[in-house]
């Protein structure tokens, strides 16, 4: 294999690191029942909190830690409208984009057009970078990709094999139910929202700390909203979303490949959102029961209805 | 000891209505001026120049009904699709596409054709072109079952990136001396105004005639009436034969259109040739959702609430200049102005009362 194909593979992987992130974030807060369309906002604060952090202080990982604050912070105003004021989850999450966007673009004027000093650097794994092509490509990247990958398999053991997961997944099936077993289920939608956050926030923080050390207004580029289209690819499940984050991280790549070919760079710039829809249709080729979205998903609940 | 007790309203007199949107609304502009003051700028000079940039001057008003327009006809729009709870998120997509098939139209033809004949046949194009661009998510909702929030906005990005790539490579305008763009339309296919304002007048009075039949439609037709089951009680409109597919594509048709319509108003009657997407709608596809929702889904309630963030976009501007503050304050504006009337709703579907606490409850 040539350098060219493990350069490739190794930017594959470091595109698709905030999708990852941001889908498990979002696959969480899905299950518990809540629909989050916040995703493209959060991302964009978390892209700005982490460079100003780490502009002001010269550390990264500060810069990451304020992102994560400050998105779960933001979640906060979905999670109050969505669960306590039972709001119609769709407006809402429309409502949390703009005022993340918004504030991003304000908090990140004056740092428009300035370049970090300290990014995140990338961490080479003793032994296993040293492996042939598979070093190069995984074992010598961003720590968000370790992260998003490490996180991704946390969150399937903790949804599918643990107790607190099983109550995650019953609030987003049947609150009603879970109520009666005790299951504090105002709690758990809240939590679920505010780590969802916390995700988004992340994968900002990678643009901008990592993926590319600057911030400019618009630079999450609709990541946010492919995000939520990869949770329904991955169908609810952090596990494949690893396979489908990988997948779009390939297709970003793909534009910058296609490009010395003489192909119009805005038509390139298409490809990510039209595979998208391409693999939605897809989807819904298939076998529509097997999209087992959570029962109750975007639906409000109501202490005490019968 | 006091305790909060929330029981369902049953109904909800038009006062009530009017007044918990009013409390909504003013609550937001509180909160707005407190995000003012972290900023460091003066919230109350802010938002009273926010007001007096569009509605205290002449100026400023006439600047607030030309962006009242796209508002007016996209708001209304999504008024009908978000009655059947079909969350057409696209608008902007929409209307750039309007726009693009609308100037392709005036810049073919606008030679040759008099202004009565190619001004109509621009709109025609233009309606096609939006409603093309919402008729796809119809169809992909109710043939495969996908999540139109998805499909409506991956077409925005792919319209704007379309519009990019026509104006630096196709359409690239002689004039424009290597800039990105397209030549001016001709002077028969630019849209007259009142003079002294921006405000096209063609486009205003379509907006006005749209949403006055959106609205007879809304709550007079039987179609309208399909439109309201779909939303409220879908198993319901099954049972009673509503064609699903049928309805759903008339909606998105008449919500892409009245977008596309937008679209050429902002090509004909503000820039005359057509630039980048960002500069061609200034996020209008996205304000008018609020519209709609301030207007109650209301079509006619349209054009109030379109004046009103009409009103907040053109203030923007001015405490933009004045104050420096980037364009994205607005953003910050609105999307706080949503979350409180989603608050308010909370207060209009159920009752609130603080009462002593009688007994344990059961």
């Amino acid at each position: 294999m040539d350098d060219v194909m493990i350069s490739v593979l190794q930017r594959t992987m470091v595109a698709g690191t905030p999708l990852l992130l941001g889908t498990v974030g979002e696959v969480i807060c899905e299950r518990s029942g809540i629909l989050n369309l916040g995703v493209e906002g959060v991302m964009s604060l978390g892209a700005v909190v982490a460079f100003i952090v780490t502009y002001t202080t010269g550390n990264p990982w500060f810069g990451l830690m304020a992102a994560i604050g400050a998105g779960m912070v933001i979640s906060l105003i979905h999670a109050f409208a969505s669960v306590t004021l039972q709001a119609n989850q769709v407006v809402s999450g429309l409502a949390l984009t703009m005022i993340g966007l918004g504030l991003s673009g304000m908090l990140g004027k004056p740092y428009v057009g300035r370049p970090l000093a300290e990014k995140m650097n990338d961490v080479a794994i003793p032994w296993l970078c040293d492996i042939p092509v598979v070093g190069a490509v995984f074992f010598r990247q961003t720590p968000f990709f370790y992260m998003a990958v490490l996180l991704a398999l946390v969150a399937w053991f903790f949804l599918e094999r643990t107790r607190l997961g099983i109550k995650v997944r019953s609030t987003g099936e049947h609150p009603r139910a879970a109520e009666t077993q005790g299951v504090n289920v105002t709690l758990i939608r809240y939590a679920c929202v505010m780590i969802g956050g916390g995700f988004s926030a992340m994968a900002g923080a990678h643009l901008s700390t990592s993926y590319s050390k600057s911030w400019i207004e618009g630079m999450t580029a609709g990541r946010g909203w492919i995000v939520i289209a990869l949770t329904i690819f991955a169908l609810w499940n952090p596990g494949k979303a690893i396979g489908g984050a990988f997948l779009f991280g390939g297709i970003f790549v793909l534009q910058y490949l296609l490009q010395p070919l003489g192909i119009s760079p805005n038509f390139l710039a298409m490809l990510p959102y039209g595979a998208t829809l391409l693999i939605l249709i897809i989807i819904g080729l298939g076998d529509q029961r097997k999209l087992s979205a959570p029962a109750q998903l975007g639906e409000p609940y109501k202490r005490g209805e019968r | 000891m006091l305790t909060i007790k929330i029981s369902d309203r049953d109904r909800i007199t038009p006062i009530q209505s009017l007044v918990t949107n009013v409390l909504s609304l003013l609550a937001a502009l509180g909160a707005v001026g407190l995000i003012f003051l972290v900023c460091g700028v003066n919230p109350f000079f802010a938002i009273s120049k926010i007001f007096m940039g569009s509605f205290g001057s002449m100026y400023g008003f006439k600047e607030t009904v030309t962006k009242a327009i796209p508002l007016v006809l996209i708001g209304g729009g999504l008024t009908l699709a978000f009655r059947a709870k079909f969350w057409n998120i696209g608008a902007e997509g929409q209307l750039l596409m309007g726009a693009i098939l609308g100037g392709w139209v005036g810049l073919a033809w606008g030679d040759t054709l008099p202004s009565v004949v190619i001004v109509p046949l621009m709109f025609a194009a233009g309606f096609l072109g939006g409603a093309l661009c919402g008729l796809v998510p119809a169809f992909l909702k109710i043939k495969f079952a996908i999540n139109e929030v998805i499909s409506t906005l991956m077409i925005n990005y792919i319209c704007a990136e379309f519009l990019t790539l026509l104006i630096v490579g196709p359409w690239k305008g002689k004039t424009r001396f290597g800039f990105p763009g397209t030549d001016n339309l001709p002077d028969n296919a630019i849209l007259g105004v009142i003079s002294g304002s921006r405000i096209h007048y063609a486009t205003l009075v379509l907006a006005l005639i749209s949403v006055v039949i959106l609205t007879i439609v809304v709550y007079r037709s039987r179609f309208g009436y399909e439109v309201r089951v779909i939303g409220e009680n879908p198993e319901a409109g099954r049972y009673a034969g509503i064609n699903f597919f049928k309805t759903s594509m008339l909606i998105m048709l008449i919500s892409g259109g009245l977008a596309g319509f937008a679209g050429v108003g902002e090509v004909a009657g503000i820039h005359h040739y057509l630039g980048y997407p960002a500069s061609i709608s200034s996020g209008y596809g996205f304000t008018a959702i609020i519209v709609a929702w301030l207007a109650k889904l209301n079509p006619f309630y349209a054009i109030v609430s379109g004046l009103f963030f009409a009103g907040i976009l053109v203030g923007g501007d001015a405490i933009q200049m004045s104050l420096g503050l980037p364009a994205a304050t607005v953003q910050i504006v609105n999307g706080t102005l949503l979350v409180f009337l989603i608050m308010g709703d909370f207060f209009m579907k159920n009752k609130v009362t603080i009462q002593r606490r009688a007994s344990v409850e059961s």
